[in-house]
């Protein structure tokens, strides 16, 4: 019976996603205000029968309905209740569900925060927003219902992939969500603006937060995804550019693009096509993100449930949706006119060259993603396509993206002496070059050339970010720093730390593989480990060997790990769980894969310097992000609806251009 | 700015790029890597000899077929999938067809409560418990069911759910036809 309820529910669903993708849309055409007030009634509803479903789901985990086939492939009654619940997720299905629901949040913010907007325009939002929502609705109901019963049932179920047994996956899969579906948002806003053919500095303004805040969410989901893959599965790498992260990370690059040019539009009304181009293109890279990893079209060690059916729906689906947005944008496009122009150094010039640049990365990335397709059907060379190609493309646009984002923040709008700026940040670029060629002699006592690149983009950045700020303090008559200006200052600084991180851990990790038993001890990058002891423990839906090695430097004790070589009987899966010391400057990890024989194990032992920045510089990324989109010239509504022109920075201090930034 | 025709053009680019994509997405579909032809195929059956699933002091294996065209089926007994065939292939078998099974990843009793309750489409089915068989014949998931000729040679090898669809176009044709070695 409750099974039936979340079902009901669904289609309930499904029937108002349908009213709120038709009615408001059709009264926006027809001028009718009864129809267009139904769009957020109908965003309500939906959101309250979306959550119900997946209350419902939910429910059926953690009360073991193994007679739901869902709950029977993906949860077992000795599971830990935690994991119970996660498992909603753990599965094709239930993350479907977890899709609709959080666009169905996104919808209900949308609906509520453009009360102050006109209701023409805000109608077509959600109406567009309905579509999407109608659209995977249906597919979760018509091809991949979580409801399904199973019958004759049994009394125990699969058990959930042992891989998602982890506190990460507990947060992962709904962060990455939240930034995957929130590309809807301005996407919506996109094909409003498109539908209206007009598209002002407003629709900008109105469209940064929402663009921010998916963003946010985006790169903090794709920081635990490396987090998790790096002590679950990775044994020490923390990007595999494998096509299940590739999907999460191409919309998170258009994303990047999208806020920077929206920061065009808003301030100055130019680079309006582009903008909405991208807008539509980020939400595309999402829908097919989920296209590729829902579909099986392109193996990946991420296995999900594979079928064609469900892979040519969402094929219709990313027709329909994307499809219907670019038909749209090449008859709309052009007339959406620019109001100014802008000279060859400028922030403008800056900001597109970032543009440029970003959009370069994703497409050879997504080439990269997809050459195994093309292989297929144009009989191209079977080459392997892997990490050297992808860490190539990503690198050779994404350097100079950092050279030039340092210069990028420091020029002023519409015109700027280039030998000024030239003038104002030799010293800071000295200083990097110089860091950048010392320092690591002085930690790691080498350096190579790729190093000296890396460090000098990685502290240039993070160093240009505070130039800023720094300015402010030592000139007491400059205007106070917005808090978007903040933000961007933060998110830039962010990068920074990120490049260096990655650099260093790229440049100075150590990695062995060695056969070790009890008793034995080796050295690893100036640490000693000590093999004391191989047990066998017991946990509640597995059992493990365990080692006990001892983490030693110059004698001294520093830790014991304990990783662990785990057996899940249910689902007849082994996994491996590595045992990691850590500190804010390096990693010690150590994995136990295999016995080899005569007590000896397969030990893999990692030096990883400075790993936890990587993550710590996306989480300051982020943070910047959540300053910039909570600025309060976005909770004006009354003053956003007057389209004033934006009073501040008028007057540039001297260096430092006082327009809020270009995050 | 160049004229307006020009532009029209440019602003079409994103929807015919999507387009090509889509395009090579369908095909992709079609080609989904799960259903490819497995490099078996035309090529000799893998000999096997495993427990007998009744009868764990039996064998059964590639010999007890040898001369007969026969379909060898991958279960087991919890898979949905496998469910979903599962009257099919008693159909089959009623109407003759020998099929030989291979219950993988799954536990004897459980096994034999599911065949008792549901019904035997096997002549035998061998117990394939460390995954011999099912990497040997290259086997991605269950069901899979491989139509293996008299000579021993795999004719065709099936992913998914058998249905009367697959068994007429797939099957029966691929018994007519002579084996297209690559």
């Amino acid at each position: 019976m409750i099974p039936e309820l979340g079902q009901f529910a669904l289609v309930l669903a499904v029937c108002l996603s349908l009213c709120q993708a038709a009615l408001p849309l059709a009264g926006s055409f027809t001028g009718r205000n009864d129809l267009m007030q139904l769009a957020r009634p109908a965003a309500a509803g939906q959101f309250v029968f979306v959550g119900l479903a997946f209350a419902v789901l939910a429910y059926l985990f953690l009360t073991d309905d193994f007679s739901v086939e869902f709950v029977f492939l993906n949860s077992n009654s000795d599971l830990p209740s935690a994991y119970k619940f996660t498992a909603v997720w753990g599965g094709h299905e239930g993350s479907l569900l977890l899709w609709s629901l959080m666009l169905a949040g996104w919808t209900l913010a949308v609906a509520f925060a453009s009360r102050s907007q006109p209701l023409e325009f805000s109608s077509r939002v959600l109406g567009v927003l309905g579509i999407v929502s109608s659209g995977i609705l249906l597919f979760t109901l018509l091809t991949s219902n979580p409801f399904q019963r199973l019958l004759p049932y049994f009394p125990e179920g699969r058990d959930l992939n042992p891989l998602l047994q982890d506190p990460g996956m507990v947060v992962h899969p709904p962060m990455l969500y939240l930034g995957y579906v929130g590309m809807s948002v301005p996407f919506a806003f996109a094909v409003a603006a498109l539908l209206a053919g007009r598209l002002d500095r407003n629709w900008a303004r109105w469209t940064r937060p929402w663009t921010i805040g998916a963003w946010l969410f985006l790169t903090c989901g794709i920081a635990l995804g490396s987090w998790w893959a790096y002590y679950e599965v990775g044994w020490g790498g923390w990007w595999f550019w494998d096509p299940v992260e590739n999907a999460s990370f191409l919309p998170w690059l258009m994303a990047t693009a999208l806020v920077h040019s929206l920061a065009v539009t808003e301030r100055r009304g130019i680079f309006k096509s582009w903008t909405v181009l991208l807008a539509i293109s980020a939400f595309t890279l999402s829908l097919l993100g989920t296209f590729l990893v829902r579909s099986g079209v392109i193996q990946s060690v991420h296995s999900f449930a594979n079928d064609p059916a469900r892979g040519l729906f969402i094929l219709g689906l990313l027709l329909l949706i994307s499809g219907g947005a670019f038909v749209l944008y090449a008859l709309r496009a052009a007339s959406l006119e620019s109001e100014g122009g802008f000279h060859p150094v400028s922030r403008e010039s800056f900001l597109l060259a970032n543009n440029v640049l970003l959009v370069v990365a994703t497409a050879l990335i997504l080439l990269g993603t997809l050459y195994p397709l093309f292989v297929d059907a144009l009989n191209l060379p079977e080459v392997s396509i892997g990490e050297p190609y992808f860490n190539f493309v990503f690198l050779l646009p994404m350097l100079p993206l950092g050279v030039l984002l340092g210069f990028g923040m420091h020029a002023a709008w519409q015109k700027m002496s280039g030998r000024k700026l030239l003038r104002q940040l030799f010293w800071p670029l000295a200083v990097s070059i110089a860091l950048a060629l010392v320092l690591p002699f002085i930690f790691f006592g080498t350096n190579s050339f790729m190093t000296v690149v890396g460090l000098a983009t990685g502290i240039w950045v993070g160093f240009s970010s505070f130039l800023m700020p720094l300015g402010r303090l030592f000139n007491a008559e400059a205007v106070r720093l917005s808090r978007a200006q903040w933000g961007m200052c933060i998110a830039h600084f962010g990068v920074g730390v990120f490049i260096i991180a990655a650099t260093v851990t790229s440049g100075y990790s150590v990695e062995q593989d060695v056969a070790a038993r009890e008793g034995q001890q080796w050295q690893l990058a100036g640490y000693e480990l000590d093999f004391r002891e191989l047990r066998r423990i017991e946990g509640q839906n597995f059992t493990a060997d365990e080692a006990e090695i001892e983490v030693r430097r110059d004698g001294r004790y520093v830790a014991t790990l304990r990783p662990q070589r785990r057996d899940y009987p249910v689902r007849e899966v082994v996994m491996t769980e590595s045992a990691i010391d850590a500190n804010p400057f390096r990693d010690v990890l150590i994995a136990l894969s295999d016995s080899v024989g005569d007590g000896a194990w397969a030990v893999h032992a990692r030096y990883k310097p400075l790993i936890r920045f990587v993550w710590i510089g996306c989480v300051i990324m982020a943070l910047g992000g959540l300053l910039a989109a909570t600025d309060s010239r976005y909770r004006r509504p009354k003053e956003l609806r007057a389209g004033v022109k934006p009073t501040e920075g008028a007057k540039p201090a001297v260096g430092v251009p006082a327009e809020e930034g270009g995050r | 700015m160049s004229s307006n025709r020009a532009n029209a053009w440019r602003f079409a680019i994103p929807a015919i790029v999507l387009g090509v994509l889509a395009a090579f997405f369908l095909r992709g579909l079609m080609l989904d890597p799960a259903y490819y032809e497995s490099p078996l195929v035309c090529q000799a059956a893998p000999e096997f000899s495993l427990p007998d699933l009744a009868d764990a002091s039996r064998r059964v294996g590639t010999a007890d077929f040898a001369g007969r065209t026969v379909l060898l089926n991958v279960w087991n007994s919890w898979c949905a999938p496998c469910r979903e065939e599962h009257p099919f292939l008693l159909e089959l078998a009623a109407s003759g067809v020998p099929i030989y099974g291979i219950n993988w990843d799954d536990e004897r009793d459980k096994a034999l409560a599911w065949l008792h309750t549901a019904g035997n489409p096997f002549v035998a089915s061998a117990v394939d418990e460390v995954g011999e068989v099912a990497v040997a014949y290259g086997v991605y998931g269950y069901p899979e069911t491989f139509l293996i000729d008299g000579d021993g040679t795999i004719l065709v090898k099936h992913f998914g759910p058998l249905t009367p669809e697959d068994w007429s176009g797939k099957m029966l044709p691929a018994m007519e036809a002579e084996c297209a070695v690559d």
